[in-house]
């Protein structure tokens, strides 16, 4: 029987009336390339952007009789991510060939790892709406990318394909999680979880539109309260966050209405076609692989002693969790506070080197997310391209905690720093900006606004005490916002008692 | 003076002299290689031009008074499965005609850089899968002792050279025998190392856990020097073993006397040409005149070698010839409308029908369903049979052996194309050879006289793993004793 491929019209229909009767099971399986300077097997530059096929080797391009090298800092790499995940890192594993034919694959297989993965048994905490989950991790294993097959954009693509071996032989990870996840969302906060970590202990840049995260997952469905799974559907072609969810939702729902309309599911591989908004299957030559794996006899097996183990702990990174409660401990923030402070590595070692450097923790904190964070956004930036160093931040921090600068001088200077790139003293030197602190100044100044006003004193003194602001706004105007604003009142008080 | 019957020692005395220059001795081997080669067959391809610059740059030397390097001005011939820098490095195989590496083997490198001069590439089975170099895709090479006959092989042009004084000495490579059986049936002397000892960097693959790079030299002194500069750890094999590599030469003349050499019955049973094992016979007896003590011994899983070898050889070799797919370099079969046709016709016409034959072979012990049965039930053999060996040489077993001593080859050289049309009875021809690639200790064929015919006969010897030394003390002093010529 052929395999029933329904509208999307369809499948919506019966959906919406049939979905919260099942319930899906999903894992995924994410391929991230590590942060190495040299590929996994030769010494090639790693980098990504250069002209096609300069860095290339006879190794990465499987010329005869060239043989494979492992890369030391791949292996501890990938031992890192195993840690932070909470694998079991074996003592001993294998490289496996993994067969068959592609014209990216220029060896025919690809180096691999099989039967006796570097790392398994893993767990990711994860939330979703409020509710922590633990996700198993089944493996995490070492493995060399392919190169690129260019189907578009020349000239004569209509009958040649090119092919770029840059990036063959990059070390990527795979990551396979156990079936744990339930539904779009938590698949989703699944992925961002292990993006965090992995961007944390600076293992893999995590970039999903270079290619540097790449997810699959698998996905079945089943009616409530079944104990028997759903066969199960391979998803590909899952390279963007803000589609993971639809592309899932998109597969569950046209695995719900096959069901309902009395027809099975395939157990085939399909791919996520963002255009048109759905998933399709391949053609079933393009994945009936028997990939007559074997034991990679070019490599000794992977010994990763205790000694390097624990070399490589204690070189971890702090993982997101621990930074959290941390903060919480040490600079007295919130869980909330702390949780958006940490959302990536970089925003927490920003407000860090803030709060080390400023007077008040919570200040740095406040700041941050309540100025800086807003006008990056607003301006297209990252925290890593912040034009205010954290250095410059604390150095405003401070002149506002020793009355250099009132708050509201502190914000016009924030903006500057932010348009200028200049820190708080360049500014203040610049627009001659100081506060001023200085009684006999301010007594001076509030003497002249009085003297220059009859008519309000006297209406002040006759009980119109609400004058009182306006004595105020004209000190400050005069002294162009510098004046003290305290001492401001307390002379106006002092001069408009006595007078 | 005849230049193209020298050792390596011999030549450094004349050069030394100053009178030959390396290039002259480098052209009087070319002169020879035109006057024979038409016959013998045994290169694919000459590299004069690199030849000659080495011979010149070697003769600059001496006329400096520079201490000449170990292989100054050695006239030497590649087997073609080993890559040369800019010369074609074809394997024998259609698929990679004309093809020209990028890059040079290791032990190219190193050979060069001990002053070795490469003559050019020689014959070959297909991806040194053959025991005839009847395989070569391009033509036989024939047994310089006798033209009608096969040279052995895979690495028959590189053993046929050697013994016809095309080259001073020669490198092949051993995956099932493919150094010492050629060596055996040409008389020369043929060494494999223990696996890990020469670097495979630059040796195509044929089987990768089996092949091995080797020296082939008309006496042992100059397998040995050969060796010494071949030998040694290469951060470009992760397989290649860092374990030292002994001055072979200074342990060359140590008496064998009191050493304990095995003589495995497996190895003498059913199927041995009684020529041959008359030779051996006599090869042992002066053994046993030189003062080593003789016992017999079993080596009890030495039935299983070849089924274990043409399943573990041939499932590795299904991976390694994946490469040749026609998309990145040499032979690209033209029209076909898709990329499986490609695939196909590519190398349904690139590849020999031996070479299908072990992809097929091959393809099938990995299969799902089949992996088990095949492919890892012979690495449980292969397993078996190392304890074997580790047993007969274990000085924990009380009965130990340091060497053992079998025939290189059921037979002589046989005919050219008598076992071509039987696959089988091929394979049977490195019954004796196989176990020892398996087990990854280092193996000898040397001469032990020749047949009524007047054809060379092997004698075959084994060590334990990275014990070469006294392989070669023990193959040396069986030279020494006249053995060659028994």
């Amino acid at each position: 029987m052929a395999a029933m491929e329904l509208t999307r019209e369809q499948i919506a229909a019966v959906a919406e009336a049939k979905r919260e009767a099942y319930e899906a099971i999903i894992g995924l399986e994410v391929h991230v390339q590590l942060k190495t300077a040299s590929k996994i097997f030769c010494a090639c530059s790693t980098r990504f952007g250069d002209p096609p096929n300069t860095n290339v080797c006879p190794v990465c391009l499987g010329l005869p009789g060239s043989l494979p090298v492992l890369n030391r800092e791949a292996v501890e790499l990938a031992v890192r991510a195993a840690l932070a995940l909470n694998c079991r890192v074996n003592p001993s594993s294998r490289f496996a060939r993994k067969n068959y034919f592609y014209p990216d694959l220029p060896k025919g297989y690809q180096i691999s790892q099989f039967d006796q993965p570097l790392s398994e048994h893993g767990c990711l905490e994860i939330e979703t709406n409020g509710t922590r989950q633990r996700v198993g991790i089944t493996r995490l294993h070492l493995e060399e990318d392919a190169g690129k097959s260019l189907h578009e954009g020349f000239s004569d693509s209509d009958s040649k394909s090119y092919l770029d071996f840059n990036r063959c032989g990059v070390p990527l990870m795979e990551i396979v999680s156990e079936p744990d996840l339930r539904s779009p969302p938590e698949a989703y906060a699944y992925l961002i979880a292990l993006k965090q970590v992995l961007e944390y202990i600076e293992v893999s840049d995590c970039d999903m539109e270079k290619g540097s995260l790449r997810c699959d997952a698998n996905v079945s469905v089943r009616r409530k309260g079944d104990p028997k799974l759903g066969v199960k559907t391979e998803v590909k072609n899952l390279n963007s966050f803000r589609y993971l969810a639809r592309a899932l939702e998109y597969e569950i729902n046209r695995q719900v209405a096959v069901l309902e309309q009395g027809g099975h599911i395939e157990q085939e591989t399909r791919l996520w076609n963002l255009q048109a908004g759905r998933t399709e299957p391949m053609r079933s030559k393009e994945y009936a692989h028997d990939y007559r794996y074997f034991p990679e006899p070019d490599l000794l097996p992977l010994v990763v002693e205790a000694g390097w183990g624990e070399r490589i702990r204690q070189k971890m990174p702090e993982l997101p969790e621990a930074k959290r409660a941390r903060f919480g401990r040490d600079y007295g923030l919130t869980d909330y506070d702390a949780e958006v402070l940490t959302a990536n590595r970089a925003l927490a070692d920003y407000f860090e080197a803030v709060a080390r450097a400023a007077p008040d923790p919570k200040a740095a904190a406040n700041w941050i997310q309540s100025e800086l964070l807003g006008a990056l956004k607003e301006a297209g930036r990252e925290i890593s391209d912040s034009p205010i160093s954290p250095e410059a931040l604390a150095e405003l921090l401070n002149l506002i905690s020793n009355g250099t600068l009132s708050g509201k001088m502190a914000k016009s200077v924030f903006e500057k720093m932010l348009a200028t790139g200049q820190s708080a003293g360049q500014v203040i030197a610049a627009e001659k900006m100081e506060q001023i602190t200085d009684a006999g100044t301010i007594e001076k100044i509030c003497r002249e606004i009085l003297a220059a006003n009859p008519p309000q004193v006297e209406a002040y003194k006759k009980g119109k005490e609400a004058l009182f602001g306006f004595f105020v706004g004209q000190v400050m105007k005069a002294s162009r916002g510098q004046a003290n604003p305290t001492l401001v009142n307390d002379t106006l008080k002092k001069l408009l008692g006595t007078q | 003076m005849d230049l193209t019957t020298l050792t390596i020692a011999g030549l450094h005395a004349q050069l030394r002299a100053r009178a030959v220059t390396a290039r002259q001795v480098v052209e009087k081997h070319f002169e020879r290689i035109q006057e024979r080669n038409p016959k013998l067959k045994a290169y694919l391809t000459l590299s004069p031009e690199r030849a000659l610059a080495q011979a010149e740059a070697i003769d600059r030397r001496i006329q400096a008074g520079d201490p000449l390097p170990p292989l100054a001005g050695v006239p030497m011939a590649i087997k073609d499965v080993i890559v040369t820098r800019g010369v074609p490095s074809t394997a024998g195989s259609r698929i990679l005609e004309n093809y020209r590496p990028p890059y040079d083997a290791t032990a190219v490198t190193r050979l060069e850089q001990a002053g070795a001069v490469i003559l050019g590439k020689t014959n070959c089975d297909e991806f040194a899968m053959g025991s005839s170099t009847e395989n070569s895709a391009y033509f036989p090479t024939c047994n310089p002792h006798d033209l009608a006959r096969v040279p052995g092989g895979s690495s028959g042009g590189s053993a046929a050279a050697v013994a016809d004084g095309l080259a001073v000495a020669a490198l092949g490579s051993d995956t099932g025998g493919s150094i010492r059986q050629p060596a055996g049936f040409c008389g020369v002397a043929g060494l494999m190392g223990t696996y890990g000892r020469v670097s495979r960097y630059g040796l195509i693959a044929f089987a990768s856990s089996l092949d091995h790079i080797g020296p082939l030299a008309r006496t042992v002194r100059d397998v040995v020097a050969v060796l010494q500069v071949i030998a040694g750890r290469d951060p470009l094999d992760s397989t290649s073993a860092d374990v030292s590599v002994p001055d072979y030469l200074a342990a060359l003349d140590k008496p064998v006397k009191g050493l304990r050499l095995g003589v495995p019955k497996e190895y003498f049973g059913a199927g041995l040409d009684p020529e041959v094992r008359t030779k051996l016979e006599k090869g042992i007896e002066r053994f046993r005149k030189l003062g080593c003590e003789v016992r017999e011994l079993s080596l009890p899983h030495t039935d299983y070698a070849i089924a274990c070898y043409y399943i573990i050889a041939t499932a590795e070799a299904s991976s390694n010839l994946a490469r040749y797919d026609g998309v990145r370099y040499a032979f690209r079969a033209p029209g076909a409308a898709t990329l499986e046709g490609m695939y196909q016709a590519t190398r349904g016409r690139g590849f020999g029908a031996e070479v299908k034959r072990r992809i097929m072979l091959g393809t099938y012990a990995l299969s799902a369903g089949y992996y088990e049965a095949y492919y890892l039930k012979a690495q449980k053999v292969r397993t078996l049979l190392y304890q074997d060996f580790v047993r007969a040489f274990s000085p924990d077993s009380g009965e130990h052996v340091d060497a053992l001593v079998t025939p290189t080859s059921p037979t002589p050289a046989f005919k050219l194309g008598e076992k071509t049309a039987d696959p089988l009875q091929m394979y049977l021809a490195d019954i004796y050879t196989v176990t020892g690639d398996l087990v990854g200790v280092p193996g000898i064929s040397v001469p032990c006289g020749k047949s009524k015919a007047g054809l060379p006969i092997g004698l075959q010897l084994f060590t334990r793993h990275f014990d070469e030394a006294r392989l070669l003390q023990l193959a040396h002093a069986f030279e020494q004793s006249g053995g060659f010529t028994l």
